[in-house]
């Protein structure tokens, strides 16, 4: 389940062809592999000369600016537009005296970090539990409990949704936050509806598609059936299960939110 | 980021008044272009010859004149016909009985249609106003700009229609009495890639009409079909239509194709191309691996290609390029940390002619002291996503520009800071490039809410005071913004989404106040709206007959959750995990410019949908179209947003157009890969 949560999922290995654009993140291609000696050799020089300023990471440290993101790195190939700049210095920036070679291998370095706009999180936090679980418990009894009971339908929540984020998602709406490559950890229970004809026939069912012009629904004998609606004929009356959810989405504080989460993880 | 997302990406739930008859008297040029005077000699005394222009002799011989070189004044290939306004004194000296004079008057005989009102239907401030800025305009069976002055009626000339961003049509066949009778004229499928063989099905006739450019290798495949996220231009009864690396052209009265141009890209995010611009016979548009490209509008063929931005640093280009005199201004777009900027083009050559950045690059810079240093200035974002505005008496192209980055974790920029000029409506003398005024929407975003929706421009009342200029903007933010178009000064401040919690309220600017807890948080932050906004690219329409702005709106709901903990932050979109939870409703909303309420919402009802609203046209016909969030596209009444025709063609991906085909009116709309066009019989 955890790895569903993760919204940003690992990049592939770099060096990969250039067969297809699927996604935003894989846009723009990678830099040819370096010689991995080279960049085992940039790493020393850049240690010594460069990541007191720059940061260990390239991403700027004591008083440098990240070079990642740098126009100059980012349009350097082997070190050409890096070397006048190391070679001459900057207003706050020394000069360094280092050969072509020297400057190609720390070129080499800097370029095998990866630049890109939908940046990977590199020091993710460990939990998201902040809240108290003892308010989160008073809220629940107060605005939930008339629907879920934590020795009811919600017994063992925390065993069986044991990612914080996807408890909270889940619980916040449920079917949320599971969409990227697992299912969501909930059977939602169907949106009903009940079409009332003009001649005071109603139709009632599981729906199935609905806009300003069409209802859909199928029957509990599974019979499909659609009506062409014009306004409000024939009238159309929808029960979302989920709208109670909805509706607390403009009520929690995020203060609400992060101690009903508090309290919920202990539903082990 | 990119306002794409509406229609493609997961982590979103899912943006002047012409006198009449402007400037009919300067539509009068042979193929290849004609030159008005430049700013400066409107007083009547035209000079004998204008700089380094001079008559071609091809262009002179296939007149019938004498190269009278010394008479003459005009760009490659072309004469200069001065405008009527100018001609009285200026020609005296002209010798002969092929004076410049007697060609230009000729040329208006044969090739420029008369104006319904005759010659002196025209506006004659209209006339100072275009030869004060310069305009060349260009071939007589292509699209002179000047055109592009007039109300938005017969053509589609351009991104929004005319220079307004009103999309509000004159044209009244179609109407309230007879829209029930709407009927399907043709739909045409649009199939990209370099032809059969290729991506898509194709055929050998499409291939034998696609031609092929770029500077990749052709080995990339773009996932996705193609689909139409932009405008498509009609002019002279041919329809040119974009997607990502491919433009169309074909037949308004059958949608059969005539051309197909594809282009081998390099790589870049392809998440949707806003449209192409037309100068004359030349058409426009960029790539997403950064490209200005102009195509031959007759057969496709390619004149050139520029570098419009680094590749390198990972810009990639969406945005519609605009038509204004001798001018086409198109912006960058990039998802990195890098400044914005907004480009003007030389049409004929290509060669840039000014750039403006909307971010300081230099020491000194304006808005500098609103960043935490150069550094992250210049790397500060604010890309001008999508066309402005143009007012044709001010001179002033009036465009929005884009989220700051990096876009959440944004303590690098500055705590609290402005950031300048990131979401804000700027204003520039399109001649120069030069900033006359901005007004910021958002400052300091922390939600990568671009304010780069195309801006509207309407004069009216304002509050009794009289005839006012204005532009007005509903933010992605969730903001609705008056603004006096001459001098930027805030009018009115309104929330039109109901859901939108990110802000305390408003500072004596008007400006929404941020707050900080609603960024993000580690456990999360419960945010409205989602990274799609309360409204998006999908464009407004204003109707002067209601005075209302129509506003395609959603509301929703999203976790904002803190994902990077490193003080440094992240680069570009990174730093945050955004997962939705609900959307509470997909609008249009018509909003009251003199009070910023809203008067009217029509809610489409659907249940659980993710998908934001569409954008919208209105017309003199008393009508506004627009696609719902289930496959409809629907005309209602623009008084009170009442449904007055529908039909079921598929998800709506652009907004609609309308325009005349042989005396008929026809109502264009595009989904996913599909055209269709309606009209009455």
């Amino acid at each position: 389940m955890a790895s569903t949560l993760h919204a940003q999922p690992a990049q592939p290995p770099g060096g990969r062809g250039r067969g297809a654009i699927t996604s935003p993140r894989n846009a723009y291609p990678d830099r040819a592999p370096a010689d991995p000696a080279a960049i085992e050799r940039g790493k020393a020089l850049y240690g010594v000369n460069c990541q007191f300023c720059h940061g260990a990471d390239t991403r700027g440290g004591d008083g440098g600016p990240s070079l990642l993101r740098s126009s100059t790195v980012l349009d350097d190939q082997n070190g050409e537009l890096i070397a006048p700049i190391v070679r001459s210095g900057r207003p706050g920036m020394p000069k360094f005296t280092l050969g072509d070679d020297q400057i190609k291998d720390v070129a080499a370095f800097v370029h095998s970090f990866r630049a890109a706009g939908y940046d990977e999180a590199r020091l993710r936090p460990p939990s998201i539990i902040v809240g108290d679980s003892k308010a989160g418990e008073a809220f629940f009894n107060a605005r939930c409990a008339s629907c879920h009971s934590t020795t009811g339908d919600l017994r063992g929540l925390a065993s069986r949704i044991p990612d914080e984020r996807l408890l909270q998602q889940t619980w916040l709406m449920p079917g949320s936050g599971g969409s990227r490559g697992g299912p969501p950890p909930v059977t939602l229970p169907p949106i009903m509806v009940t079409v009332t004809l003009p001649s005071g026939e109603m139709v009632a069912g599981k729906l199935d598609r609905l806009d300003d012009f069409t209802v859909s629904l199928i029957t509990a004998d599974g019979t499909h059936r659609s009506f062409r609606t014009n306004g409000n004929t024939p009238r159309v009356d929808v029960r979302d299960p989920l709208q109670p959810h909805r509706d607390l989405l403009g009520v929690y504080t995020d203060a609400d939110i992060h101690n009903v989460t508090a309290f919920l993880v202990t539903l082990k | 980021m990119i306002m794409g997302a509406l229609f493609s990406r997961i982590r979103t739930f899912l943006p002047l008044a012409l006198g009449p008859h402007p400037q009919r008297e300067l539509t009068l040029t042979p193929r290849g272009g004609f030159a008005c005077p430049p700013r400066g000699v409107a007083a009547g005394a035209l000079p004998l010859a204008l700089g380094p222009h001079r008559l071609h002799p091809n262009a002179a011989a296939a007149l019938g004149a004498p190269a009278k070189r010394e008479l003459t004044l005009t760009p490659r290939g072309g004469f200069a016909c001065p405008p009527r306004a100018v001609a009285a004194g200026a020609f005296a000296l002209a010798p002969g009985p092929f004076s410049l004079r007697s060609l230009c008057e000729r040329r208006r005989r044969e090739q420029a249609p008369m104006p319904r009102g005759g010659p002196r239907g025209m506006a004659a401030g209209a006339a100072l106003l275009l030869i004060a800025s310069g305009f060349t305009a260009a071939a007589s069976d292509g699209l002179d700009p000047a055109a592009l002055l007039k109300p938005l009626a017969d053509s589609w000339p351009s991104y929004s229609g005319d220079y307004t961003g009103r999309r509000y049509s004159a044209l009244t066949q179609i109407n309230q009495s007879n829209v029930k009778n709407l009927t399907l004229v043709w739909a045409a499928r649009l199939t990209g890639g370099p032809g059969a063989g290729g991506f898509g099905p194709g055929s050998p006739a499409a291939a034998a009409r696609t031609v092929i450019g770029g500077e990749g290798s052709g080995d990339i495949a773009v996932a996705g079909a193609t689909t139409v996220k932009g405008a498509v231009l009609m002019v002279n009864g041919m329809l040119y239509v974009t997607a990502p690396d491919n433009v169309w052209a074909l037949d308004a009265h059958d949608g059969h194709e005539l051309w197909h141009y594809f282009w081998k890209t390099k790589g870049g995010t392809h998440i949707g191309n806003r449209g192409a611009a037309i100068w004359g016979t030349y058409l426009y548009f960029v790539t997403p691996d950064d490209y200005f490209v102009s195509l031959d509008t007759k057969t496709g063929h390619e004149r050139w290609h520029k570098e419009a931005a680094p590749f390198s640093q990972q810009y990639f280009m969406t945005s519609a390029p605009m038509t204004i005199g001798n001018h086409i201004i198109v912006g960058t777009g990039n998802d990195l940390d890098s400044p914005g900027y907004l480009m003007s083009f030389d049409p004929e050559t290509g060669e840039q002619q000014w750039r403006f950045y909307t971010v300081p690059m230099n020491a000194g810079d304006p808005g500098l002291e609103t960043w935490k240093s150069l550094d992250a200035a210049r790397h500060g974002g604010g890309h001008p996503w999508l066309p402005g505005v143009y007012d044709p008496e001010t001179h002033l192209y009036i465009f929005g520009t884009g989220n700051p980055t990096p876009a959440y974790t944004s303590k690098p920029r500055g705590e609290g800071m402005d950031n300048l000029f990131t979401c804000a409506i700027v204003a520039l003398n399109v001649d120069t490039g030069k900033m006359e005024w901005y007004y910021q929407t958002s400052p300091h975003d922390t939600h990568d809410w671009d304010s780069a929706q195309t801006p509207v421009l309407v004069d009216g009342d304002f509050r009794g005071s009289g005839p006012r200029k204005m532009v007005l903007t509903a933010s992605r933010n969730g903001y609705y913004f008056t603004l006096d178009r001459r001098t930027g000064e805030h009018l009115v401040t309104s929330k039109f989404s109901e859901t939108v919690n990110w802000a305390k309220g408003l500072n004596a600017k008007g400006q929404p106040v941020r707050e900080p807890a609603k960024d993000h948080h580690i456990a999360g932050a419960l945010v409205s709206a989602a990274n799609g906004g309360a409204t998006n690219w999908p464009p407004p329409a204003y109707s002067p007959d209601t005075q209302l702005l129509y506003v395609p709106t959603s509301e929703t709901y999203a976790m904002y959750y803190l994902s990077e903990t490193d003080p440094r932050g992240a680069m570009g979109l990174g730093g945050k995990d955004e997962i939705g939870v609900g959307t509470m409703g997909s609008y249009i909303s018509a909003i009251d410019y003199k009070t910023g309420n809203t008067v009217w919402r029509h809610r489409f009802r659907t249940v659980g949908t993710t998908r934001g609203a569409p954008g919208l046209l209105t017309t003199a016909g008393k009508l506004l179209f627009g696609g719902d969030v289930s496959g409809n596209f629907v005309a209602f009444d623009p008084a009170n947003g009442n449904v007055l025709w529908h039909t079921q063609i598929g998800q709506v991906t652009n907004a609609p157009e309308t325009y005349m085909v042989d005396g008929r009116q026809h109502v264009l709309i595009a989904a996913g890969d599909m055209l269709y066009t309606f009209a009455l019989y």
